[in-house]
């Protein structure tokens, strides 16, 4: 069973609906729940302060996890030790790094649309981190944000250019986080979402 | 790098068997032509990169239709849904989201009430708020603070027209763009009424204006005939996506020759 944290923000029909397809799916914002999941996906849409405050009761859960857990968009940043959207505030700090504004130079923001993911990994992962996107072929997904999650290298598993080269996907020990959305990217997002209840599984 | 869109358009609407897309269509291998949900998840297929239901019907019948059509749609159709058409309220862009849409598009009520572009994109986040922006040449140069050049050479300024393009409303198209990306607007859906079913392809002096003068994307409306179109949007218009009705309906362009047409082109588009 996978378990979505449902803290109050956005829609999250589209996630449970992708989800649904590959395992049974709680939309749950029971603790308990969450602690017998499988997996735990943190969805998000919408701005990071309100976010944490609504996270607060799930924090400690999320930061003990011991199943996978995969961040999407917001989701991913509140992995971050700070975010700078509304001031500066403070994430989960489960992988190290700091969510920015892109700047003005890199053209129209939101940064919104179908953009390519180029997988890669570092001496720090085995091959085994590229897992999430087995069997995908083209490369495009769905992203929408104004900010973006700069961390260390050893972190990324996916960088995207958009004006500059960003990481899109990032992952530490049992974390995985995406910055775009795999419940709005086609076929792309659905395999994705397929490759991580398999990992759920298999952990 | 980031992909251009191509978006088609569905007029969605009520007849004496329940919903249907209005324009008609010869979709072999599909069961029902008519149903938005089955059109929606061909045009997912082909490679259509978003979807927008129009509704036409904007009756309160028909919004609680639309609502049935977003739910079965969002629970098989993975990319971004954009649902337009009679929305008034706060009220109504929440139940639409809820019911599985990602954006909603705004756009008489926004000219009526220009606050509810800030109240919605407040509350649901520009990300889901695109107002769409009718609008028409206007030759009464007095008229207009910005004066735009034709291809043709002629003068011209694009008031905005609401009402389906019924009534204008003396309001300039550039700076009623400018105004509502500072309202919180998280995208533009531009409509000239000069080339909207013509099949002469797009306005471009005035859809290349608004995305020169604003930061956020532009959406190309209205007009299109031929492949070369939506190059035009794209390339002259410096539209970030484009979007067509019937010619998809009546399968003149699929998605894909578009793509295909783009890519050799140079424009980068995802396939």
């Amino acid at each position: 069973m996978i378990a979505i944290i449902n803290y109050g923000v956005g829609n999250l029909k589209s996630i449970r609906k992708a989800v649904e397809k590959f395992d049974k799916t709680i939309l749950t914002s029971n603790p308990e729940i969450i602690n017998e999941a499988e997996g735990i996906i943190l969805p998000g849409v919408g701005a990071f302060k309100p976010a944490m405050d609504n996270l607060k009761k799930f924090k400690a859960i999320i930061k003990n996890a011991e199943v996978p857990v995969l961040g999407i968009c917001l989701g991913m940043q509140l992995f971050a030790d700070v975010s700078e959207e509304g001031g500066i505030n403070e994430g989960l700090g489960i992988i190290e790094g700091r969510v920015v504004r892109f700047p003005k130079e890199v053209g129209k923001i939101p940064h919104m649309g179908w953009n390519e993911v180029e997988f890669s990994y570092s001496n720090s992962h085995s091959e085994d981190s590229l897992l999430i996107f087995r069997g995908i072929e083209n490369r495009y997904f769905y992203f929408v944000h104004s900010y973006y999650y700069k961390t260390k290298e050893e972190y990324v598993i996916g960088w995207t250019e958009y004006g500059i080269r960003f990481p899109s996907a990032i992952m530490k020990d049992n974390f995985i986080g995406v910055q775009f959305h795999p419940e709005k990217s086609g076929k792309n997002g659905l395999k994705l979402i397929k490759n991580f209840v398999e990992l759920c599984k298999s952990y | 790098m980031l992909a251009k869109r191509i978006i088609p358009c569905l007029d969605v609407t009520l007849d004496e068997r329940g919903v249907r897309v209005v324009k008609g269509v010869e979709f072999v291998n599909l069961r029902d032509a008519g149903d938005p949900v089955e059109l929606a998840k061909r045009y997912d297929e082909e490679g259509a990169d978003e979807l927008v239901f129009l509704d036409i019907t904007a009756s309160a019948h028909g919004r609680e239709t639309m609502i049935d059509v977003v739910e079965r749609t969002a629970e098989e159709v993975f990319i971004p849904l954009t649902v337009g058409g009679g929305i008034k309220s706060i009220a109504d862009i929440a139940s639409l989201l809820n019911a599985g849409a990602d954006k909603v598009s705004i756009n008489t009520s926004a000219v009526k009430n220009p606050e509810i572009v800030r109240d919605a994109s407040q509350i649901f986040g520009s990300q889901c708020i695109v107002v769409a922006i009718d609008c028409r040449r206007n030759f009464d140069l007095n008229k207009g603070k910005n004066i735009i050049r034709l291809e043709d050479g002629r003068e011209a300024w694009y008031e905005v027209v609401i009402y389906g393009g019924r009534k204008p409303t003396g309001i300039d198209a550039v700076e009623w763009a400018k105004k509502v990306e500072e309202l919180g607007a998280g995208e533009i859906l531009l409509t000239s009424m000069n080339r909207d079913g013509t099949k002469e392809g797009y306005d471009i002096p005035i859809t290349k204006r608004i995305s020169e003068e604003v930061n956020i994307p532009v959406i190309a409306s209205g007009g299109v005939g031929k492949l070369e179109h939506f190059y035009e949007g794209f390339v002259h218009g410096k539209a970030d996506a484009c979007l067509a009705a019937s010619v998809f309906h009546f399968r003149e362009i699929t998605i894909m020759e578009v793509k295909e047409y783009l890519r050799k082109r140079g424009v980068k588009v995802r396939i």
